[in-house]
């Protein structure tokens, strides 16, 4: 087939396509972590969630995307059109650019750049445009105030976030994300086990990147209604809102690449086999948890009240099993050279897929941050965590590589005894109260 | 005099703007206001200037329906006011009303009425706890608050039929017998109750960011609170340690052994710690009285229909929110010839301007929160 | 403690059954119990029984002339027109034109700290048709006092809000019901009716099923409200 494409345009036809199925299938997946969201906080809540539309509320995304579609395009009078038209555009925009340097396995990548890190944070930064054009061009003051407060937010944990990446950074030595999860399999270890303060700062700086509880104060329902998005309705809401999961998407995506191992099973360095067989146990692992989730399908059919949905969980149970089959199918001959891809992916899904769940889990858990608690966490905080962050774990590679120390799990320890005292001291400081506001006398 | 306690919020201030200062309405749409309430702020950046709260909204006049029914015809019309609490409203009326008769109810009626105002206490705190923590972003707690008060109300359903406004006391004592398994249902909900605030205890108390939002936040001095008539909690918490329930007693509240929570700095954290206290306090004197409720008639010999001797009483109770206080002038017929409420939300509300100033926007909502007002009390 | 059956108010001479239920006229020597109630003695031998005896004698209001209203008596002389121990509450009736002096001694010197509720009664048959009254509470006495102050239609009432600032919000209220003016209140006007409204809803004269129907019809747009 290679001879039917001309040779100008034979590099881009993969990743064209694989961009083109991106776009198309990333909303959807949006919407369905969405749903997932809503399903965790009822559970979180002691209520079911979705529950109507389709069974077990899997089709309430693809109802509500249908319900946004055709719903009145309101513009609020006097709004900057343009601007209003344009705004939601540019954050989406830049959240899918984003994904072209990310990698999903070492196989699925669109764009394998060499700077591939710093491309994705400095698109993400870009994004950060659509929300201000966005309040600004509400025309109203709520837009207005939830827009800048969400802009400082974003510029102000960009920092804490960019020095966390660093100190992972001095690690790998390189930018380019395929190069970085090579670093952690050659080294053996994921590096949240060699810099794990750097991975807490850069977990907390990504929860206030994409506007996530406890950081959400600008899009808070009590506060300020929504804040930028208060007079966005209908599709370009959507929008907006497409853009917050896929940021969530990319944060996960690069703690996954530089702190969790990528595409890495746990254990990267350990190569025992089963015995007497070609294969490693280690690897057996993705059928093992899909055997087990199909198992667990299996045992809460009984359970279900009404029988579409006892064939819906015996359904999934069966998917579970193909699945596991084909994670499988992978570990044998004709199919190991799709091993690396199809267990690379799994488990770099699976690790985003976690991280995402976290978020989630910390949205309902946790009351939200008033603004100037939050700008107060982020510079006088974590920047200063993060600062002397890079600068221990620069001392500490440099006495590794010039004193020949060959203990690095001492190192490690050591590095994160001194990073934790000096939160500890950090987080002491900022517990000092602030002199009180002086209540203002009316002249 | 321009102080900012006597002026009150007034509109002089939020009419003349500075350079710097905007003017930002809040309401009677919104999220957090916890009814129709309009909140006019005065606001330089983030910090609030002055604050005029904008009422009546929801007012409909039910001091003038007072003087147009008999008293027993105006006694469901009281639950309507502090709809959140209803019950405690019908006591404190149902008393009134007594008192104006020279009449008392029965002992067994004064317990069962205890028993019932506090696990009114315990939901009306509930609700609040529910919608004071989502204000404050704690998307949690408002689903386990209602599954408890849930219970509560299944209680009050199962005795008087109805949940929210349920008239449940009538003027001399009880109309209805309480059910067959009263005492196991609230001695059930009792038992269970202790281990659901230590729940509530545990994901809010300590949890810095709780903390960080509410200590320090929107504090009200004893002094301040005094001068302004803030009762209930508020005051509680602000560090008088007074409760009607112990100074001046009424229903069948001098016979239980209770505490009487207060806080140290009279900010929101402080009165957070006292409503959780009162639940706690509220539970254990609802255990007390289903102990030994006393055998008896349940409804005083104060005849069908009810003509006062002229003259007037004022009598209040500890409602959840403050001082409730019925003030009724009686001109020898059966209508009341004025009944005034005193409603302990209206005069809370006052503070709102002296806590509220100087601090940030996102603190006025927890300000608002922690005022614990039903806007149908501050209307009537 | 407030509800105690046994406590028997010695019978005085009856007051005259006006229907408005003004306060009895003050009678020279009226023995009644001292505002903090203590039970009685029954003058009858008969033994208590467990409800309350229909045929107690039904409550009514009483002069009242204990330590507290002396010492009003002997700081303002005149002013202090009346005063009456109704249903165990004791009510003094003052001239409005000193009630800001009367409030300030009463908070300073008496100790009532709190005001608990600042209404008014409309007596229109009467020549001052208001009652303007006042519920007090003392903190460090746990004891209620009731200041009743007459005022006519026009006649501005002196304003407590430098004494209690707990009054701003309820002298707002008043002047919205009932149309009394508040002399030196910082902000006078309406608080729960809408600022354009004419009349004054609490009043007898204001008929339950009136309003302001020009309101109404060019602000909701509606013919009527009933």
């Amino acid at each position: 087939m290679s001879h039917l494409i001309p040779p100008a345009i034979a590099p881009f036809v993969v990743p064209v396509i694989c961009g083109i199925v991106l776009v198309a299938v990333f909303p959807l997946l949006a919407g369905y972590i969405v749903l997932l969201e809503r399903k965790l906080m009822a559970d979180m809540q002691a209520r079911l969630g979705p529950m109507r539309v389709g069974p077990h509320g899997l089709l309430q995304p693809i109802a509500d995307a249908f319900k946004l579609l055709i719903k009145e395009d309101i513009i609020p009078q006097g709004a900057d059109k343009f601007m209003f038209y344009v705004a939601p555009l540019i954050s989406v925009t830049m959240a899918l650019v984003a994904f072209s340097a990310m990698p999903f396995g070492p196989v699925f990548q669109i764009a394998d750049l060499n700077v591939g890190l710093l491309f994705i944070v400095a698109v993400g930064s870009l994004g950060i445009y659509g929300i201000v054009l966005g309040g600004w061009s509400s025309n109203s003051h709520y837009s207005l105030i939830g827009a800048l407060r969400s802009a400082a937010q974003l510029v102000s944990y960009e920092t804490a976030a960019g020095l966390a990446l660093v100190s992972a950074l001095l690690l790998a030595g390189s930018l380019s994300m395929k190069d970085i999860v090579q670093a952690q399999a050659d080294q053996g270890v994921w590096f949240i086990f060699v810099v794990p303060i750097g991975f807490f700062i850069y977990f907390v700086s990504s929860i206030a990147e994409t506007n996530r509880a406890p950081f959400d104060l600008p899009e808070a329902e009590s506060e300020l209604v929504a804040g930028y998005m208060t007079e966005y309705s209908g599709f370009r809401w959507a929008l907006y809102f497409l853009a917050e999961y896929a940021n969530m998407v990319i944060v996960a995506g690069i703690a996954t690449t530089l702190f969790l191992g990528g595409w890495l099973r746990p254990f990267p360095g350990n190569h025992q086999h089963l015995i007497g067989t070609p294969f490693e146990l280690l690897d057996a692992l993705p059928s093992l948890l899909f055997l087990g989730v199909a198992l667990y399908c299996l045992s809460l059919v009984p359970r279900q009240p009404v029988q579409v949905q006892k064939l819906f969980m015996a359904g999934v149970a069966g998917a579970c099993v193909l699945l596991a089959a084909v994670m499988a199918l992978t570990l044998f001959p004709p199919f190991d050279a799709a091993r690396e891809g199809v267990h690379g992916a799994f488990w770099f899904m699976a690790k985003v897929g976690g991280y995402v769940y976290t978020f989630l889990w910390v949205r309902f858990t946790f009351p939200r941050y008033r603004f100037d608690q939050l700008m107060r966490l982020g510079w006088r905080f974590l920047i200063p965590l993060a600062l002397v962050n890079v600068l221990v774990v620069s001392a500490s590679i440099v006495v590794q590589q010039n004193w020949e120390w060959k203990h690095p799990v001492v190192s490690t320890v050591v590095t994160t005894a001194i990073m934790l005292a000096v939160a500890f001291w950090l987080a002491e400081e900022g517990a000092k109260p602030e002199p009180a506001p002086q209540p203002a006398d009316g002249e | 005099m321009t102080d900012a306690l006597t002026n009150g919020g007034s509109p002089i201030e939020t009419t003349v703007l500075g350079a710097d200062e905007i003017i930002l309405n809040m309401g009677p749409q919104h999220p957090s206001t916890h009814g129709v309430l309009r909140v006019k702020l005065k606001l330089d950046g983030e910090r609030v200037l002055s604050t005029e709260c904008i009422i009546g909204y929801l007012h409909r006049g039910v001091e003038k329906i007072a003087e147009h029914r008999s008293y027993q015809q105006f006694a469901p019309y009281v639950d309507r006011m502090d709809y959140v609490a209803a019950v405690s409203n019908g006591l404190g009326y149902c008393e009134t009303v007594e008192k104006l008769l020279g009449a008392e109810a029965p002992p067994r009626a004064r317990v069962v009425r205890t028993i019932l105002t506090e696990l009114q206490r315990i939901a009306s705190h509930l609700l609040w706890l529910g919608t004071h923590a989502l204000d404050i972003g704690a998307l949690t707690p408002v689903f386990y608050c209602f599954r408890e008060r849930e219970e509560i109300l299944k209680i009050f359903e199962k005795y008087c039929g109805a949940r929210l406004t349920t008239h449940a006391f009538r003027i001399g004592g009880l109309q209805y017998e309480t059910y067959d398994e009263f005492e196991t249902d609230v001695k059930r909900f009792c038992d269970d109750f202790s281990g659901k605030v230590d729940e509530y205890e545990t994901l809010l108390t300590e949890n810095r960011i709780w903390v960080g939002r509410t200590k320090g936040v929107g504090i009200l001095s004893t002094a301040d609170a005094i001068a302004l008539g803030v009762t209930g909690p508020m005051l509680r918490a602000s560090g008088l340690k007074w409760d009607l329930r112990k100074a001046q007693p009424y229903a069948a509240y001098d016979q239980y052994e209770f505490d009487i929570p207060t806080g140290k700095n009279g900010d929101t954290y402080d009165r957070y710690l006292v409503r959780m206290e009162e639940m706690r306090q509220s539970r254990r004197i609802c255990l007390q009285a289903i102990e030994n409720i006393p055998s008896g008639p349940i409804m005083a010999k104060v005849g069908k229909v009810l003509k006062p001797p002229p003259g007037e009483v004022y009598h209040s109770i500890e409602a959840p929110k403050g001082e409730l206080g019925y003030y009724a002038v009686s001109d020898g017929t059966t209508q009341p010839y004025r009944v005034r409420v005193r409603p302990p939300s209206f005069i809370n509300l006052q503070a709102l301007d002296k806590m509220a100033r100087g601090a940030l926007v996102a603190d006025l909502v927890a300000i608002i929160g922690t005022t614990d007002i039903v806007l149908g009390e501050v209307d009537r | 403690m407030a509800n105690d059956p046994s406590e028997k108010i010695p019978p005085s001479t009856p007051p005259e059954g006006k229907a408005e239920g003004a306060p009895v006229s003050q009678k020279p020597a009226g023995e009644a119990a001292a505002a903090p109630p203590k039970p009685a003695v029954p003058a009858a031998a008969a033994p208590p029984k467990p409800a309350p005896p229909a045929k107690e004698a039904p409550p009514k209001p009483v002069p009242l002339d204990n330590e507290l209203v002396q010492r009003f008596k002997a700081r303002f002389g005149d002013a202090i027109r009346e005063a009456t121990l109704d249903r165990k509450q004791a009510i003094i009736l003052v001239a409005a034109a000193q009630l800001r002096e009367i409030s300030r001694y009463s908070r300073d010197d008496e100790k009532f700290d709190m005001l608990v509720d600042l209404t008014a009664v409309d007596w229109p048959k009467r020549e001052k048709r208001f009652d303007v009254i006042l519920n007090l509470y003392s903190f460090p006495k746990n004891e209620r006092l009731r200041l009743k102050a007459h005022a006519g239609e026009n006649e501005p009432v002196p304003s407590v809000v430098e004494i209690w600032p707990a009054a701003n919000w309820l002298e707002r209220e008043c002047y919205d019901m009932f149309g009394i003016v508040f002399e030196g209140h910082p902000d006078l006007k309406r608080i729960l009716m809408p600022d354009e409204w004419e009349g004054h809803p609490l009043r007898k004269d204001y008929d339950i099923l009136k309003q302001d129907t020009a309101w109404v019809r060019e602000n909701l747009q509606i013919e009527t409200g009933q």
